[in-house]
């Protein structure tokens, strides 16, 4: 009960804190301002939550995944026990924020100590999960393997200087992917803290992957900059890159004329012309970039006209669209980049570079028994090459995607293929493809949507099922 | 900027000194070498402070061209130049730079200068402040070799390996000797490690007592290290003068090829090189 109090009393003076310098930012600064300091306490969890934790697991999460353990400790009396389910139950995804801000300007990691019941991948563990933020300095290590003694982990911070009011102080999300991927297990997480290990060096931010982009593209599009990682090698020798969040970078623009950039990397294309995105991380520039050749305004496809209650939506401003998985499976050897475009309030989905490319709705999949047709508007500059084909799939009722190895179905699934020899340059095109062939009696499991092949460059928008 | 960073390291030295002394009653007490002696190496014999721009001072330094007979007894892969793009003196540095390049059918440049000819002494203080490069691949060293190899076929005579490094190994350097029975593989050597820092983020001294009957070890103000006679194997072969190399070695048997990782180029800046012999 004592600790609780001191924890209120805590938070109304960082209420407190934080009021005073929210009414000092309405003016300018003066030179002796002083910005309000916090705690810099580094413990997370030693024996017990420490400094105020509170725990939020994830929306559709397994909520009992997480307890506190008292047996398998790595050191002292307890440690945090993640029992992550099976395939098909559910996952463990939580975010354990702090009550109150913390200063944790003065680390390099956050570090913990770590052991699973059968060797296993973290899909995905990090820090900078805050609500009041909108997790603006999120931090995302992915794929951390696990083995079954007890090891020492290391997460770099990208850029201390940002986590200077820092609530969301750790968070994961782990659950089998597919029937083969580990599930049924338990993994454990021990002394849980920041720390300042000064064994990190040799940032190398990077945006859009490190590749320099070039992209045509037109007045009033916004583009998301993606790809946005640190890599910076640890005390070990060994390069760790983590996926970051658009704040920690600093975004330039070589001509505010033609496109402006914000401090979330979404670029907005203003003019006519060629400007070239670029970024710095804690000072050190980013490797890759993106240069906008714009040439004028994008036509807008045409605004669909049928009633919702005909219509099963998968990506259209004119309809709730269903719940899409991926817009770029990113499967081995697809080519494919995928750019959100918001084209005067219109979001279009860009595909470039493409060889063949997924959309995903398997959660839940689309029932589309009492629907006829998939239409779907597609615009591009490029000439056509051979046919575009559309693969509409349905995977039954096993609850996986079975393909063999040239991606065609296996076991219960079933798809349909349709070719698009005729794509004009320099307009959008509606194409409407009836529900028939293989998938005529077997479309009440539809999971994907596959591009492949045609046209490298192309603009997508109006993807929906109807009758 | 370079007069505050000669304040700081005459600071830095004055306490390495008094550590040393420390560091050395420490030593005898429980040493069973009664004999052991402490020299203070305080008189400056030669210095190269790096302050004058351009090629290195060829006064002090000569350089060593060339891939070596089997990549200098190692499988290097670089091809060592004197061209600026490898090795040059700029804002109080000596920066000795590795390239990715194809080069005279190397796929790899950099360079390896040396006080042969130059200077040459037995016993001192030598040390030397560096920032080194890092990546896989990277094999940077300070070291010295017996003025005697063209006629005592190494490692007959003698080689003292102050600092070596391993670039996908920040935290870490290494210190050796190398004589008949124990070079290479089996020198005798000893490892230092920084438990919270990195060798590649920030400048180091890197440095030896050497006088007769042991070589002193040091990092910063840490001694980790003492070889005496007693330590060898072999025959005791550094009691004769020695001159100084600086190199930076891509792959080779010790450090293993670049990987996809490493990132070119890869600079070993040297803020300094000094010898100080007794008074």
């Amino acid at each position: 009960m004592k600790t609780r109090k001191n924890t209120y009393s805590k938070i109304i003076l960082y209420v407190g804190l934080i009021f005073i310098t929210a009414i000092s930012c309405e003016r300018d600064l003066s030179d002796d301002a002083e910005f309000a300091t916090y705690p810099t306490t580094p413990d997370i969890f030693i024996d017990g939550f420490v400094g105020g934790l509170d725990y939020f697991p994830f929306g559709g999460s397994f909520a009992e995944a997480f307890s506190v353990e008292t047996e398998e400790t790595y050191l002292g009396s307890a440690s945090m026990r993640f029992d992550i389910p099976q395939f098909g139950v559910s996952y463990g995804g939580a975010t354990f924020p702090s009550t109150g801000p913390r200063d944790l300007s003065g680390y390099d990691a956050l570090t913990f100590w770590a052991k699973a019941s059968q060797g296993a991948d973290i899909n995905e563990i990090g820090f900078g999960i805050n609500g009041d933020t909108n997790n603006k300095f999120q931090v995302t290590l992915q794929n951390l393997p696990l083995t079954t003694n007890w090891a020492k982990y290391v997460i770099a911070i990208p850029d201390a200087s940002k986590l200077n009011q820092e609530k969301g102080m750790f968070w994961y999300a782990e659950g089998a992917e597919n029937q083969f991927d580990e599930g049924g297990y338990t993994f454990w997480i021990d002394e849980l803290r920041f720390e300042k290990l000064g064994t990190i060096g040799q940032p190398q931010p990077a945006i859009l992957n490190g590749v320099d982009e070039v992209q045509q593209t037109f007045v009033d599009t916004n583009i998301t900059l993606s790809g946005l990682t640190q890599t910076q090698n640890l005390g070990s020798g060994q390069n760790q890159t983590v996926s970051v969040a658009p704040s920690y970078f600093e975004f330039t623009s070589s001509d505010v004329d033609v496109a402006i950039v914000n401090e979330l990397g979404v670029v907005s294309v203003v003019g006519t012309g060629t400007a070239t995105i670029t970024a710095t991380l804690g000072n050190v520039a980013a490797n890759g970039s993106l240069t906008i050749e714009s040439t004028g305004a994008l036509a807008t496809a045409p605004t669909p006209t049928l009633p919702a209650a005909n219509v099963i939506s998968i990506f259209s401003n004119a309809y709730n669209d269903v719940p899409v998985d991926f817009f770029n499976a990113g499967w081995t050897g697809s080519t494919t980049e995928t750019t959100d475009i918001n084209s005067g309030g219109n979001d279009i989905k860009y595909y470039t570079q493409n060889n063949f490319v997924g959309i995903g709705f398997e959660n839940p999949t689309v029932d589309a028994s009492a629907m006829t047709h998939m239409h779907i508007d597609i615009y591009t500059d490029d000439v056509i090459n051979g046919n575009f084909e559309i693969q509409i799939r349905d995977r039954g009722a096993n609850g996986v995607i079975n393909s063999d190895n040239n991606g065609f179905p296996t076991e219960d699934d079933a798809d349909l293929r349709y070719s698009v020899n005729s794509l004009p340059q320099g307009q959008w095109t509606s194409i409407d493809i009836p529900l028939s062939g293989n998938i005529a009696s077997q479309k009440n499991n539809l999971a994907l949507l596959v591009f492949v092949g045609g046209v490298p460059n192309f603009y997508v928008d109006n993807i929906y099922f109807y009758n | 900027m370079n007069n505050k960073n000669k304040n700081k390291s005459g600071l830095v030295k004055g306490v390495f000194l008094s550590l040393m002394v420390v560091l050395f009653l420490t030593t005898t007490n429980c040493s069973t070498d009664e004999s052991q002696t402490v020299a203070n190496f305080t008189t400056l014999v030669m210095s190269d402070e790096f302050n004058t721009d351009g090629a290195p001072d060829n006064s002090k330094w000569n350089y060593e061209i060339g891939t070596g007979n089997n990549g200098w007894g190692n499988n290097e892969l670089q091809y060592y130049t004197d061209r600026t793009e490898n090795v040059k003196v700029e804002n109080g540095y000596l920066l000795i730079t590795a390239n990715q390049e194809d080069f005279n059918g190397s796929s790899y440049t950099s360079a390896r200068i040396t006080t042969q000819g130059k200077f040459e002494q037995a016993y001192g203080r030598f040390e030397a402040r560096i920032r080194l490069p890092y990546g896989k691949g990277l094999w940077p060293a300070f070291w010295l070799l017996g003025n005697d190899c063209e006629t005592n076929i190494w490692p007959q005579c003698g080689e003292i390996d102050i600092m070596e490094y391993l670039g996908d190994n920040p935290t870490t350097i290494f210190g050796s000797a190398h004589g008949p029975g124990y070079s290479a593989g089996e020198a005798v050597t000893k490892d230092y490690v920084l438990e919270n820092g990195r060798y590649d983020t920030g400048f180091h001294v890197f440095g030896i007592e050497w006088g007769p009957g042991y070589i002193n070890y040091y990092v910063d103000d840490a001694l980790y290290q003492t070889i005496t006679p007693e330590d060898t194997p072999g025959e005791w072969v550094f009691d004769h003068p020695f001159y100084i190399i600086l190199n930076v070695a891509v792959g080779g048997n010790f450090p293993g090829s670049p990987n996809d990782e490493t990132v070119f180029p890869q600079t070993m800046l040297v803020d300094y090189v000094r010898v100080y012999q007794q008074q």
